[in-house]
């Protein structure tokens, strides 16, 4: 296992690595001069120039590379252009809302498609079976912002279930989790789909399994085959697909902290695109970058963790 | 005293192409601490039989008519799913035809014997301390630690060793063993047979043992039920079906025997023709349209006839030593 990990994280960092090149290639392909960007229309020629030194644009493109890529990876992106503060700390400051709007997302997509597709498997063909498939496929189809708006206009403006805006009172843990309901749903409603058609096809192939009649077999308890025998290898491919959902799930989040007026990098990289704010961009997408390839190392450990064959193959 | 009577089984399974009568009035038995082989080519019904008596035929399989006495005549034909589960892997156990995956390949071997035995009220250790006894019985080296290891680090031979310990562990009074060699290599599978004969002798079992490998059944079993498209055609004791076989398809069976070739050939001896859609069955003999010695009187439905001491033919041209000699 300890093998696995470590081959599994040298590849997150050659990963990170190539995202960071991309990254700084894009960077440097986009036509219009970053400096004259920042100062705006009315900066004159020298001081141009002299911001174009302390920005190390003046060097050549390798040494230029070198430095966005040894001062990336010590977590430096540079000043934000209004405040002068390390972008790297306004990011983070952001980062713990989206991560709360992703988990969420997660919760409700994981709580709700894995029971579904389980149950959708079990009663294969019955009414409840092509309820859920009709079901999946609808709320798959739809976008999240439409969830967002919607959810927002029934459950905030029409019910006053839910608050409609806001993340919730800073260290009220309680009121948080209140505002995070909605906003998540809207993240995680269209997973709710595909892991619960997901979750149905891989259990419909391994109830089929020689090793599922084995367990019938041995007079096994119904819930045990299912849950513990069939679930555990059923879920194998839906881990793979959260890990790459996460990816989706983040561009929503942009949606979603817009409609819902809450904080967080989406909304962060939307108000700095429209301030062509660079700096926090960069920082901001290279974050994100890592965060995904990390969850996407820990959907790997899962399962290793959960299938000893993958974990004795390294 | 027999501990499974099968009489005039039928099983039909619906399909698109309407009714298939997959089995036909198979009737046969297993006797107390006997081993009774079934022998037939594949999709002569074999493993429909296997779950019928197991109670775990496909959905769209049906028992329609005749019934599965077990032990003390309980008739497992329509008997509740929970009393059926009762009896599975407990009175009745089975290995199955593929070790590679027959096994759960995510769970622990040990921890896949312990859930076995969820009915014995044992302590966990007791239960892993049978788990490990019944290893070591199958000769499975360092077997403590065979408990903590996962299918997929066994051989093939070793994985088929764990499936026989893991079905005979709660004693059972039936072990079904569902081509259990056929995966298997020639050694392994003279090994696997001993093992199988010695556990069967040590615990006392019937065993029903279903298998394409003639040399196998002769060597291991003490009655032999012959199968063809879903009916049987011939039984009686291991010697009467070797030796003195009486209908057409069981000698035809045993001349295809490439064991039994004496002289160097390029061509085995086949059996022309192939079974006939079970949809459509003949009205007659199940063999007829194969069988060279065919007439007339064929065409009409056979009835099963002892010729002598339990050897049952379904076939109207055998007769019986005694007859013969007249």
């Amino acid at each position: 296992m300890l093998a696995y990990a470590a081959k599994r994280l040298g590849l997150s960092v050659v990963i990170v690595s190539v995202a960071m090149a991309l990254l700084f290639c894009m960077i440097y392909l986009i036509p219009g001069d970053p400096a004259s960007v920042a100062l705006g229309p009315r900066a004159s020629e020298a001081m141009k120039e002299a911001l174009r030194v302390r920005m190390g644009l003046d060097q050549p493109v390798w040494t230029q590379f070198w430095n966005f890529y040894s001062s990336a990876w010590r977590g430096d992106f540079g000043n934000e252009v209004l405040s002068g503060r390390p972008v790297i700390e306004v990011v983070l400051q952001q980062l713990p809302y989206t991560l709360a709007l992703i988990v969420g997302g997660i919760t409700w997509s994981v709580g709700l498609g894995i029971p579904l597709g389980c149950w959708a498997a079990v009663k294969r063909g019955s009414f409840a079976d092509r309820v859920v498939g009709v079901l999946s496929v609808a709320v798959i189809a739809v976008p999240s912002f439409v969830v967002a708006i919607y959810a927002l206009l029934i459950f905030a403006v029409s019910l006053r279930w839910l608050p409609a805006i806001g993340a919730g009172e800073p260290g009220h843990l309680g009121d948080q989790l209140i505002h995070l309901i909605l906003p998540s749903l809207a993240v995680g409603l269209g997973w709710v789909g595909y892991i619960a058609r997901m979750v149905r096809a891989s259990m419909l192939e391994v109830l089929e399994a020689p090793h599922i009649r084995t367990a019938r077999a041995f007079g096994l308890p119904d819930a045990l085959v299912t849950y513990r025998y069939a679930l555990t290898i059923a879920i194998l491919p839906t881990v793979t697909l959260l890990g790459i959902g996460i990816g989706q799930m983040l561009s929503s989040a942009v949606f979603a902290e817009i409609v819902f007026a809450r904080p967080g990098v989406g909304r962060l990289v939307y108000d700095a695109i429209l301030t062509r704010n660079f700096p926090v961009v960069t920082g901001a997408v290279l974050v994100t970058t890592a965060f995904f390839v990390l969850v996407n190392l820990i959907a790997d450990l899962v399962i290793g963790a959960l299938d000893p064959r993958v974990r004795s193959s390294f | 005293m027999s501990v499974l009577a099968i009489e005039t089984l039928n099983v039909t399974f619906s399909t698109e192409a309407g009714p298939l009568h997959a089995l036909k009035d198979v009737s046969f038995t297993v006797p107390e601490r006997r081993i009774v082989g079934i022998v037939g080519e594949s999709g002569c019904g074999k493993s429909t039989l296997i779950n019928a008596i197991l109670g775990l035929l496909a959905d769209n399989g049906r028992v329609t008519g005749g019934r599965i006495l077990f032990e003390d005549g309980n008739d497992l034909v329509g008997l509740d799913p929970t009393a059926m589960r009762a009896l599975r892997g407990l009175r009745i156990s089975t290995v199955f035809q593929d070790p590679m995956g027959a096994l759960n390949p995510v769970i622990s071997v040990g921890r896949q014997m312990v859930n076995i035995q969820y009915r014995s009220g044992l302590s966990k250790s007791a239960k892993l301390a049978r788990a490990t006894e019944m290893l070591e019985l199958v000769r499975i080296p360092d077997a403590r630690a065979a408990l903590r290891r996962y299918p997929h680090q066994f051989s093939g031979g070793m994985k088929q060793r764990i499936a026989i310990a893991m079905a005979l562990m709660m004693e059972p009074a039936l072990l079904i063993a569902d081509e259990p060699t056929t995966a298997l290599d020639a050694t392994l599978e003279v090994a696997t047979i001993e093992l199988l004969k010695d556990l069967q002798r040590k615990i006392g079992c019937s065993v029903l043992f279903i298998s394409h490998h003639l040399g196998v059944i002769a060597e291991l079993c003490d009655e032999v039920v012959v199968m063809y498209a879903g009916e049987v055609v011939e039984r009686g004791d291991v010697r009467q079906i070797f030796h003195q076989p009486k209908h057409p398809y069981t000698m035809r069976l045993l001349e295809c025997d490439p064991a039994r070739q004496t002289e160097r050939t390029r061509n085995l001896p086949t059996i022309p023709g192939e079974i006939p859609d079970l949809r459509a069955r003949p009205r007659g003999c199940v063999f007829a349209p194969r069988c060279t010695l065919a007439e007339a009187i064929c065409a009409a439905p056979q009835v099963e006839r002892d010729i002598g001491r339990g050897h049952r033919v379904r076939c109207v041209k055998a007769v019986s030593p005694a007859e013969a000699e007249a």
